[in-house]
Order: C-alpha cells, then sequence, then structure tokens
C-alpha cells in the first residue's frame, strides 16, 4: 500500500472563480450581496420592494437564478434595472462560474449595486463562494422560528437577516422573539430586519441600511 | 442534495494525482468533511459510490473523516465543541466566537495498492 497526500479543498476551483469574481466587482467599486432563503420566502418580492425605493438613487443590476423559467427575471426588469437571468437547469444552487458569466454580460462601471438571487434553498448556496461582498438570508414567519437551528451553515455565513411576512404574524405561530433569539445564537453578529412586502413596513429600514452601505466606497 | 457534484470533484482532484492505468488500484480516499459544511456523509458515500460503480475506481472507497464544529471565545479564550450549533461559550456565556473548524470539505489523501511487480 502506498499513501498520496493531497490535502485540498473540494471546492477549489469555485472558490478560484468566486475570488476573481470578487476581485472584479471590487475593482468596480460595487457593493454586493447574495440573498437566499428557502422557496416561497420571499426574496424576489423583497428585491421588487427594494429597487422600487432605491432604482432612482442607485444603480442596481440584479443576476437571477432560477432552476427553470425567466420569470423572476422578468418580475426585477419591470423596475428598468438589468437584470440576467441564470437558469440552472435542475441545479439546486449557483455557482461562481455562472455568475462570472453573468458578470460578462452586465456593465460594471455603471453601477452601485449588484444583487444576485439565489436559487431558492437553504442548504447548497451556502457552499459556494459567488464572489459576493456578503450573503443576506431571508426567512419568512410562515417558516417557524426554528429554522435557523435547522440550517446553521447558511444562518453562520449570512451576515443580513430579514424577516419577512411580519404582517402575517397574527396567523402563524411564529415567535419572533424566538427567530431573533435562535438566529443570533448562531451568529452574533447578524444584522436584522424586519419587512412585510405587503405593507411595506420595514423597507425603508432595510433599503436605509443598504444605501449607506453601497455609498460606502472600499 | 448537491452530494453528486461534490462526490464529482471529488473525484476529479483524484484524477490529477493516478494515471488513468492506476486508477483500478486506488483503495481508498479520504475526505474530511466538516458539520458546518452542509454536506451530508451518507449521502455522500452513497453519490461518491454511484459513480465510480463500473469505472476503474469501481473498487475504491470513500473513508469520511468528521470533523466538529469547534469554536474559540473570543472572550476568554476557551475552546469548545458547538453540540447542536449553539455557539455560546460554555464558560463565561459570550456570544462572539471564532470558529476553528467544522466548515472543513477536503480531501486529505488516497491510499493505493502497489501494482504487482511484473515476474520476467
Amino acid at each position: 500500500m502506498s499513501v498520496i497526500t493531497i490535502e485540498r479543498r473540494v471546492l477549489e476551483k469555485n472558490d478560484e472563480i468566486a475570488r476573481l469574481n470578487r476581485a472584479l466587482i471590487e475593482s468596480h467599486g460595487l457593493f454586493s450581496f447574495n440573498i437566499v432563503s428557502s422557496p416561497g420566502a420571499g426574496k424576489t418580492s423583497i428585491l421588487e420592494r427594494t429597487l422600487e425605493h432605491l432604482r432612482d438613487s442607485l444603480r442596481i443590476a440584479v443576476i437571477e437564478g432560477d432552476v427553470q423559467t425567466d420569470f423572476d427575471a422578468q418580475r426585477v426588469a419591470r423596475y428598468g434595472v438589468p437584470a440576467i437571468q441564470i437558469i440552472t437547469q435542475g441545479g439546486c444552487h449557483l455557482e461562481a462560474r455562472l455568475v462570472q458569466d453573468a458578470l460578462a454580460r452586465l456593465n460594471l462601471r455603471d453601477l452601485d449595486l449588484l444583487i444576485i438571487e439565489n436559487v431558492g434553498n437553504l442548504v447548497c448556496p451556502a457552499n459556494y463562494d459567488l464572489g459576493e461582498a456578503l450573503k443576506v438570508v431571508v426567512l419568512s414567519t410562515t417558516e417557524g422560528d426554528d429554522k435557523p437551528l435547522k440550517y446553521p451553515a447558511m444562518f453562520r455565513n449570512a451576515s443580513v437577516l430579514i424577516i419577512n411576512k411580519i404582517d402575517l404574524l397574527p396567523y402563524v405561530s411564529c415567535d419572533l422573539e424566538a427567530v431573533r433569539r435562535n438566529a443570533l445564537q448562531i451568529n452574533p453578529q447578524l444584522k436584522i430586519f424586519e419587512t412585510s412586502c405587503t405593507t411595506r413596513a420595514g423597507i425603508p429600514e432595510w433599503c436605509g441600511w443598504l444605501e449607506e452601505r453601497s455609498r460606502r466606497r472600499p | 442534495m448537491h452530494e453528486l457534484s461534490i462526490a464529482q470533484n471529488i473525484i476529479e482532484i483524484v484524477e490529477q494525482y493516478v494515471p488513468g492505468a492506476a486508477m483500478a488500484e486506488v483503495r481508498s480516499v479520504r475526505v474530511r468533511v466538516g458539520r458546518l459544511s452542509g454536506i451530508v456523509p451518507d449521502s455522500l458515500e452513497f453519490s461518491f459510490s454511484a459513480i465510480v460503480a463500473g469505472t476503474p475506481l469501481g473498487s475504491a472507497r470513500l473513508d469520511i473523516e468528521d470533523v466538529p464544529a469547534v469554536c474559540r471565545c473570543e472572550a476568554c479564550s476557551a475552546e469548545f465543541e458547538a453540540a447542536d450549533f449553539v455557539f455560546v461559550c460554555p464558560a463565561c456565556g459570550d456570544v462572539n466566537t471564532q470558529l476553528l473548524s467544522g466548515s472543513d470539505l477536503q480531501v486529505v489523501d488516497i491510499e493505493l495498492e502497489e501494482a504487482p511487480v511484473q515476474e520476467p
């Protein structure tokens, strides 16, 4: 028997492309985030409210990841921002290579903020760095307050948590205090916003933070 | 959920170290999988065996080394395992911790059976 020592990261190829993406994004002075959640938590709705709120003050582009269809890119394009759809054809997450291709189709010089909407999934996207500045995780009140504990990797790797659909709190058994406690136990540095895309509650606070962050040049 | 593509990545790394003709001699591939890597060991093992079946790598075994989530408290420097992913220092109760291990996803080494020496 003989042993060959390897000691290499399994996702090194992805991480290498992510590093290139990050360098490209930063060289244009762009702020970026990768928005993740389980399906139906409201990622695209949050982006619509965000674009509505910020499109006059920031130059924004969106990269949309979906398993099939370009419905989300169409929804986002209605707000007059460049939207590139990536269809993963069954793939459960975005990879750095797919984002690299999308970046080549955008005029990065003319932007302040790049938003990457990942495939709805709280497991796999946690592993794949895309080159974004930070991850924003969305959890809706209909999903239960124990979700951060069930998907610790994602909540540990995210910098921002948006608790969405707070208008539904009277109808669901979700304890907001428990969501916050569980999330902060996994990641005490998480910045938390509470929003409703229907009543627009919390949207100005989230957008205010995002605008300030996007104007801060690296 | 994406263990199949992870298994494929592992095989691609192995291929860089073992010439095609020697693939059948690979006995085991050792990988390190952290509890925070998002990878389910059973599912990875299943994916690996499904991909290598019928190929020269077919008799290779995937050995998975489980890596617990270990943290260091930034307040009191105590090191502890974040069992159940509770990142709260058991010594002083502080929540600011640095992850030392647990997000690992690496190919460690491979074990080869030497080719039998050809008799003249």
